[in-house]
């Protein structure tokens, strides 16, 4: 398993930062003597800084304590180990895989508020796609940002793969046409681009609510998939959005981006407690073979190095 | 567009927040003249719980109470507020004050070309921000030239291009086989012998920990000079936020922070923790996509906003001064006494409420938490507020003091009387209704209180 030590050790280094401050944290504590309240305020501390949120971090804390009393944990690595523990069992929840077998064309759709790296995560999640032997379309949905679709057959080009677009149109037309083709051209994948909004721009969340029902119009059971794309370096807004969009939208999964640069995507365990929605990838790096299926267990695990 | 608590703020989903929970711990500690270190303590607690949940970061909170205690501890508590309301006043003007006190402009003053030179993380909006600020510029009479620095990102060299198209700027041809220095260099040389005003130079997103991109950043900085440096940051940003600025803020000497996305529902701690780091002046914000959404910074409204509050104290003040009190007092002992509230006080209250200014400005202080619950179908304007009172004045006294007489003839004749269809009549009932039930709840307290406590005199409120 070459592949998967690799992973772990990026993933390691892509969560160098989260690590950096629970971790680098965290060392020095538990070097310490015993369990005692300052060790529980420092995890606090810890917890809070990785953008866990202070409803999520109260409930592993309590749950620690607990866990510390039931099982009589005095050294302070053990209880680093029952953090970890904890933030597993919390995180679980959300470890699915992508089911690709469904249908053909199987069609995913992305959404996302601007900036949160949706267009490239759909690159690298073609890459993926490709390497797992299936044939991708991509649909350039983002019709009003300027050059977002430029920026997506820009990367199509270089790396052979097809893009559907129009100049003009609104995005229910593109992901109308796109849906036709992949039918037509036989395709696995179809992946579906929509703008970046923000869940108080109504219009605009009406208007991605049609981009989904013309996509069913389109293909009966489309989109079988629907992504939101969350910036790792998200506080708390990150589970308005995944709330706000969830609603709007029926979110199949979502997709943690920017785990490479210095913020720690703690706000994964507050949707983990709040609006568990699956956590299909997440994105460790800028090259395109950066996005990686979640695991729970090492994502935990490089939390609480 | 107001990025306080406007009326598109209010109405989106918004977490329990400090104002709900400090209104909990206001009435525990009632009636004491001074803020001490105990009764301040849990509304301490409760401000920083709304602090953490607005993304300020960690650090930045503990020195933040600590400041604020520091100004609390031994302050009187002035005419008709609670210690928790004279707290409130504290803690929101010492954000104001670590926000920046006032709005500070763009320095452009030198000789032309002024550069200014964008730097941020990846997807903060950089790109958009700089078609905002040459759209600004030009309204101001400024001959304004873009450039793009980003050779990396597909397309982004193109999305400057049309961003500067419409905004109505010249942009210098660049292009993703070139190394930034050279772009950079070169748009100078064109600005100078062109002319320009401006060179707004954006530039790629960049991680913190890039070592090499940060390098190329200050590189770009010593070749330009530019008279302005901004740093770039998303108002979704959380903890990170801080470690982020104090890296950008160590290689480069920034003169200013411009805070994007402000549109949507983020509390926008981050505006505080980089603040906080840099020591730097939030010179925008961004509040749309729309080229022309970039206002100037206002502190004092970025306060209110990530605390989660409305002018909460000049309502509260507002609210004393105009409510009658004998009339209030009246009410409030009719209730005590064990007799119902009737539709006659359910009038008074109607009245006492367009005394304050009616609805809409009612609503414009009230805090996010409590407008949020304002479900608007059922909000009443002020001209319905007069036609309640009108259907009310239709009945005879003994219809006010006794409602359930009213029954179907009843009610077709009152609504005949006042000009109205007979479900408005069914309407007001209703509402009546559950205003009395929520009375009967507070059986024993003061009608001052009441008003205070701002679900007694909105009958829209769920």
């Amino acid at each position: 398993m070459l592949a998967a030590t690799s992973w772990a050790a990026r993933l390691r280094s892509g969560l160098a930062r989260t690590r950096a401050a629970l971790g680098g944290g965290l060392g020095a504590l538990f070097g310490g003597a015993a369990v005692d309240e300052p060790l529980y305020e420092e995890l606090e501390a810890a917890l809070l800084t990785a953008d866990c949120g202070v409803e999520a971090t109260r409930t592993l804390l309590a749950r620690l304590r607990e866990r510390a009393r039931r099982e009589r944990i005095v050294e302070p690595p053990a209880l680093k180990r029952a953090l970890r523990e904890e933030l597993r069992l919390l995180l679980a929840p959300l470890e699915k895989p992508l089911d690709l077998t469904r249908d053909r064309p199987l069609v995913i759709m992305i959404a996302g508020v601007n900036g949160s790296g949706k267009t490239t995560s759909i690159g690298k999640l073609a890459k993926w796609l490709q390497g797992q032997g299936r044939s991708v379309l991509l649909a350039a949905g983002d019709t009003f940002r300027a050059a977002a679709r430029e920026q997506l057959v820009a990367w199509g080009e270089r790396n052979g793969v097809a893009v559907i677009a129009q100049k003009g149109g609104d995005a229910a037309a593109v992901v109308f046409d796109a849906a036709a083709a992949a039918r037509a051209r036989g395709i696995d994948v179809l992946i579906a681009d929509t703008a970046g909004r923000l869940p108080t721009q109504l219009h605009l969340m009406e208007e991605i609510r049609k981009v989904k029902r013309v996509l069913g119009k389109a293909l009966p059971g489309a989109p079988h998939e629907i992504l939101l794309v969350l910036d790792a370096n998200t506080g708390q807004n990150g589970l308005a959005q995944v709330r706000a969009f969830d609603e709007a939208l029926g979110l199949t999964g979502l997709v943690l981006t920017k785990l490479d640069g210095t913020a720690r995507g703690g706000v994964v365990c507050a949707i983990a407690r709040e609006r568990p929605v699956p956590l299909l990838f997440i994105g460790v790096g800028e090259g395109i073979d950066d996005l990686r299926p979640f695991d729970a267990a090492e994502f935990a695990g490089a939390l609480v190095d | 567009m107001n990025y306080n608590v406007g009326h598109d703020f209010s109405l989106s989903p918004v977490l329990d927040n400090l104002t709900a929970r400090l209104a909990r711990i206001v009435k525990t500690i009632r009636g004491e003249a001074r803020l001490t270190e105990a009764n301040i303590q849990d509304a301490l607690r409760e401000v920083r719980v709304a602090l953490l949940e607005a993304d300020v970061a960690l650090p930045v909170v503990r020195d933040f109470i600590a400041a604020v205690k520091d100004k609390a501890l031994g302050a009187e508590v002035v005419g008709s507020l609670t210690p928790g309301q004279a707290l409130i006043g504290v803690v929101h003007r010492e954000l104001a004050r670590l926000m920046g006190e006032a709005n500070v402009a763009l320095d452009l003053a030198t000789q032309p070309p002024a550069v200014i030179l964008m730097a941020g993380l990846q997807g903060s909006g950089k790109t958009t921000t700089t078609g905002k600020l040459a759209r600004l510029l030009l309204a101001q009479k400024k001959k304004v030239l873009l450039v793009s620095c980003d050779v990396y990102r597909p397309a982004a060299i193109e999305q400057l291009a049309a961003v500067a198209a419409q905004a109505g700027v010249d942009v210098f041809a660049s292009a993703a086989g070139e190394a930034p220095l050279d772009i950079a260099r070169r748009a100078l040389e064109h600005a100078r012998t062109r002319y320009y005003d401006v060179l707004l130079v954006d530039t790629a997103g960049r991680l913190a920990i890039d070592e090499a991109m940060m390098q190329e950043i200050a590189a770009l900085h010593g070749a330009l000079r530019p008279v302005e440096t901004l740093f770039v940051v998303d108002a979704m940003q959380g903890q990170d936020a801080v470690n982020v600025a104090r890296i950008f803020g160590e290689r480069l000497p920034l003169t200013g922070v411009v805070l994007t996305k402000l549109d949507g529902d983020a509390r926008g701690g981050a505006a505080l923790s980089v603040r906080h780091v840099t020591g730097k002046p939030i010179k925008f914000a961004g509040t749309g996509e729309k080229l022309d959404a970039l206002e100037p910074f206002h502190p004092e409204r970025m306060a209110s906003r990530v605390l989660g509050m409305g002018d909460i104290v000049s309502l509260v003040e507002e609210a004393h001064k105009k409510v009658d009190l004998e009339e209030a007092q009246r009410v409030a002992e009719k209730i005590r006494k064990g007799k119902g509230f009737d539709l006659e006080d359910f009038k008074q209250q109607l009245q006492q409420m367009q005394k304050m200014g009616g609805m809409a400005s009612m609503l414009d202080k009230l805090p996010a938490q409590l407008a949020g619950q304002i479900n608007p179908a059922q909000l009443q304007d002020d001209r319905q507020l007069r036609r309640t009172a009108g259907v009310i004045n239709a009945m005879t006294p003994q219809e006010r003091a006794h409602p359930e007489l009213i029954k179907a003839s009843r009610k077709r004749r009152i609504a005949a009387g006042a000009g109205v269809p007979v479900q408005e009549v069914n309407r007001l009932l209703h509402q009546f209704e559950q205003m009395q039930k929520m009375m009967k709840m507070m059986k024993g307290g003061n009608m001052a209180r009441m008003m205070r406590n701002l679900k007694g005199v909105l009958p829209g409120m769920r």
